[in-house]
């Protein structure tokens, strides 16, 4: 939880208690409280309640239960609908960075001009204002795990945001999440005079890699020497992968075909780092080993193409529920577009990876609770229980029905929109 | 001896061809118990459908339909049998069109280009498709002829192909304006370029074609054949219908007043803003063919992308289809595409039309296919549930009686999930062999 946002709320807090709530009326629903109904309330953190209410005050949730049993604070907003979910979590997405527009000018998800720059952050492109998450969140997504793209060999770092907030500081819930990672043909060098530069070729964009890590171990050592005179300049880019070494930061490594991703596994083993596999289009073929390394997935939008001879030809509906079956953790994501559609919507691919072989609550602990944990969030968002923030996403049906419409969305207690959509 | 036997044997072979040959014509099946969604009429919520050969004899509830003593009965109960999806926008065989010589290539036929091989015509039928418009893309002012297929199994592209009565293929023009097409010359950098280099090049088809009139068939007045103002002129005597890409307002205005100018038959393609300028499009009697995204942007033309166009569309009368624009969208999830138009308002028995009769009539195919109706060829689509459920799947595809997509068999099976080899190239089938095959029901 960054500093900022708390910080907000210690704000609204204040100024109610001086009684110039209704001058900042748009800012205090943050503290209202709230009480949405469901006629199933899926927690996330139990069995379903059927004939729900979750009580909200000051961003958090304060009770959850059925509405016959839970104490219900008097005169408070009330939202109902037929389900009430989490609000949904993404857990891989480039919205904020690269533009709806797709143009030059709002393109920042990816730095073509050197193969490796961990030191890129997030939140120095993140454009709150991004149309895309309006988008979204009218869903009912409410976090997003974004940063820079897959696209070349080290990328940069990748946040979690909430989708509220008009600066990327309000936003943050993580400023650093992982360290993005590109392993196969997407990760050799593009643009100008790109056949003169590396990575050409898969081997050398791990030899790459591998000699990265090797430098940034030796740099936290030295950094470490009695004898100041002898330690390095400070070197942003080997700070960010000695935080990866340290276990602090996962390596989020893209990979879809099975060569890729099982050189992530070997990256993982040789360099004791945490690796998230990311799109992993043919884990299938790899979930024995997948699940022996302890490696959790962020599988690729189940309506991924195929394309025909490209990194994803062999996609399939189905992945995720092999790698579930398989006992992988998993989670769904969005993941990044380029082109038209410039981004897909969780829910939709959950609903589809729910058609084909997820159960109901699984699917929507791909895009809960499950994907909060593999983000490192699950502290504060993925769930419906005292004292997590008040992020909640309400529907008109099961919602993963097409014509099923997201009725209400509440981000840290804050009523973002009542339009069903 | 041996020369008496094999006397015999030929005989008993050639006998049996006409029989066999008279036996696939005219055999007869009965789905029996299926709800069945006709379009353009109500749905009927336990029906009968019966093919005869190739067409569709009869439909109707189970108590109105009598079944032949010599039809084979398939019950069908708890399933959903409707039409054949039409696809008027379609990218699927990997075909080309017009080259980087110029803006405007109308007499490049997309049909020279098509893999009949590809994966994607496999996947089509996964997803209930029987019938395609297969398109050039939208990088040219006129980038070809489109052409209509049906997906028959098929060993060549001319197995595929809807012919018109003198046996020619039938196709569309496909031709765009707005970005696409604005590039470095020789293309136009401009929209009022775009549009200027068109006018041009119809009024030049309109002097060729004038020449023609004007010869009344004296070889020596002739002009030599231009077959480039050939197709323009198909154009002109609305013998092939344009197919335009347009996404901005007011590039679909200007399709609007082109086609006013030269009075050429159009159909306005993806109409990203169509919701802007709904009842210039109804007052000039233009269709639209719309393509549903999951999110608006990915190019400046499709910033103000909404799920309302085909809502906002149907409200103000104008005949609407959907297209995937595979592999823009999925053709696997072309039912989902209607689901979302619902789910943003358009009714649901337009949105079922929209996938199968309202883009026949674009194609000028309605007297073919788009519905269930005694007589139309017998392409339809069996479905486990209802038709706009993200849990629906289609179980069976029949193109002019013949099963051609199985989701109980492995292969096709692969194509509709997916997974290990599901985009490669695949051994065409023969179009004509084999009997008309008809499994089991789940």
């Amino acid at each position: 939880m960054s500093s900022g946002r708390r910080d907000i709320h210690l704000e609204h807090l204040a100024a109610a208690a001086v009684g110039v709530c209704l001058a900042w009326a748009s800012l205090c629903r943050g503290a209202e409280t709230l009480v949405v109904r469901g006629d199933v309330v899926h927690t996330m953190a139990g069995p379903a309640i059927t004939a729900g209410v979750v009580v909200v005050e000051g961003g958090k949730i304060r009770a959850v239960g059925p509405a016959a049993t839970t104490p219900i604070p008097p005169n408070a907003r009330e939202l109902r609908g037929a389900i009430v979910t989490p609000g949904l979590v993404d857990a891989h997405s480039v919205v904020g960075l690269s533009g709806y527009l797709n143009q030059p000018q709002d393109q920042d998800q990816l730095d073509p001009v050197e193969a490796i720059q961990p030191e890129l952050r997030a939140i120095d492109a993140y454009n709150p204002q991004e149309r895309l998450i309006e988008w979204l969140r009218g869903f009912g997504v409410t976090t997003i795990h974004t940063g820079h793209a897959p696209g070349a060999l080290v990328s940069g770092q990748t946040m979690v945001v909430k989708l509220a907030g008009t600066t990327a500081d309000a936003a943050v819930l993580r400023p650093v999440a992982m360290v993005a990672a590109t392993l196969g043909d997407s990760a050799r060098a593009t643009g100008d005079g790109a056949e003169k530069k590396s990575p050409g070729t898969r081997s050398k964009a791990v030899a790459m890699l591998r000699a990265e890590f090797v430098k940034a171990r030796e740099y936290a050592r030295k950094r470490q020497l009695a004898d100041e005179s002898k330690r390095p300049d400070p070197d942003l880019r080997l700070e960010a992968l000695g935080k990866v070494l340290a276990r602090d930061w996962p390596l989020l490594v893209t990979a879809d075909r099975a060569t890729d991703i099982a050189s992530a596994l070997r990256l993982a083993a040789e360099f004791e780092i945490r690796v998230v596999l990311d799109s992993a289009a043919e884990a299938y073929l790899l979930a024995d080993q997948i699940k022996a390394a302890g490696v959790p997935v962020i599988v690729h939008p189940t309506m991924r193409r195929a394309g025909g001879g490209g990194e994803t030809e062999n996609v399939s509906f189905e992945t995720a529920a092999t790698l579930q079956k398989a006992g992988i953790p998993i989670a769904l994501q969005s993941g990044y577009e380029s082109y038209v559609p410039k981004t897909r919507v969780v829910l939709f691919e959950a609903g589809l990876a729910a058609a084909h072989g997820l159960s109901f609550s699984q699917a929507l602990a791909a895009i809960t609770i499950d994907a909060a944990k593999i983000i490192g969030v699950a502290d504060h968002v993925g769930s419906l229980e005292v004292g997590k923030d008040a992020d909640i996403a309400i529907f008109d049906g099961d919602p993963f029905e097409y014509t099923t419409h997201c009725t209400g969305v509440v981000i840290d207690g804050q009523v973002m929109s009542t339009e069903p959509r | 001896m041996v020369q008496t036997l094999w006397a015999i044997g030929l005989a008993v072979a050639f006998a049996c061809v006409p029989a066999l040959a008279a036996r696939a014509a005219d055999s007869c099946t009965a789905f029996v118990g299926a709800r069945l969604i006709p379009v353009g009429q109500p749905e009927i919520a336990a029906g009968t459908l019966l093919i005869r050969g190739g067409t569709i004899a009869a439909v109707g509830p189970v108590d109105a339909v009598s079944i032949p003593a010599d039809a084979t009965r398939v019950d069908a109960g708890g399933l959903v049998i409707m039409p054949g999806l039409v696809d008027t926008h379609s990218h699927v065989g990997g075909g080309q069109g017009g080259d980087a010589s110029g803006p405007v290539q109308p007499d490049v036929r997309i049909l020279d280009s098509i893999n009949i091989h590809d994966a994607g015509f496999r996947k089509c039928l996964a997803g209930g498709l029987t019938t395609l418009n297969i398109m050039p893309g939208s990088g040219h002012l006129a980038s070809g002829q489109t052409v209509y297929v049906k997906l028959r199994k098929a060993h060549t592209i001319d197995d595929i192909l809807y012919r018109d009565a003198g046996g020619r293929p039938l196709g569309g023009l496909k031709m765009a304006n707005g970005t696409n097409s604005q590039l470095d010359p020789p293309f136009p950098g401009t929209r009022g370029k775009s549009a200027a280099v068109v006018r041009q090049k119809f009024v030049k088809a309109l002097a060729y074609r004038d020449k023609i009139v004007n010869a009344a068939g004296d070889a020596e007045k002739l002009p030599d054949r231009d077959l480039e103002l050939e197709a323009l002129v198909d154009v002109l005597e609305k013998r092939k219908i344009v197919h335009h890409h347009c996404h901005r307002a007011d590039d679909i205005i200007t399709v609007l007043r082109l086609r006013e100018e030269f009075g050429f038959d159009a159909v306005l393609h993806h109409v990203s803003e169509a919701w802007k300028v709904a009842p210039e499009i109804a007052k000039a009697g233009v269709g639209c063919s719309v393509i549903v995204l999951d999110s608006p942007g990915g190019k400046i033309e499709a910033a103000d992308f909404s799920l309302v166009t085909g809502a906002v569309l149907e409200e103000a009368g104008v005949p609407c289809a959907i297209h995937t624009d595979d592999p823009v969208t999925d053709s696997r999830l072309f039912l989902r595409t209607a689901a979302l138009a619902v789910r943003a308002g358009m009714t649901r028995g337009k949105a079922l039309e929209a996938l199968t009769l309202a883009g026949a009539k674009m194609l000028g195919l309605h007297d073919r296919i788009g519905s269930l109706e005694v007589g139309k060829d017998a392409d339809l689509v069996v479905l486990s549930g209802d038709p706009l459920s993200t849990h629906t799947k289609v179980l069976q595809a029949y193109v002019e009686g013949r099963k051609v997509f199985d989701r109980d068999d492995p292969e096709d099976r692969l194509f509709a999930v997916g997974g290990f080899g599901a985009s490669r190239d695949q051994r065409a089938e023969s179009c004509c062999n084999g009997p008309t095959t008809v499994g089991a029901m789940r």
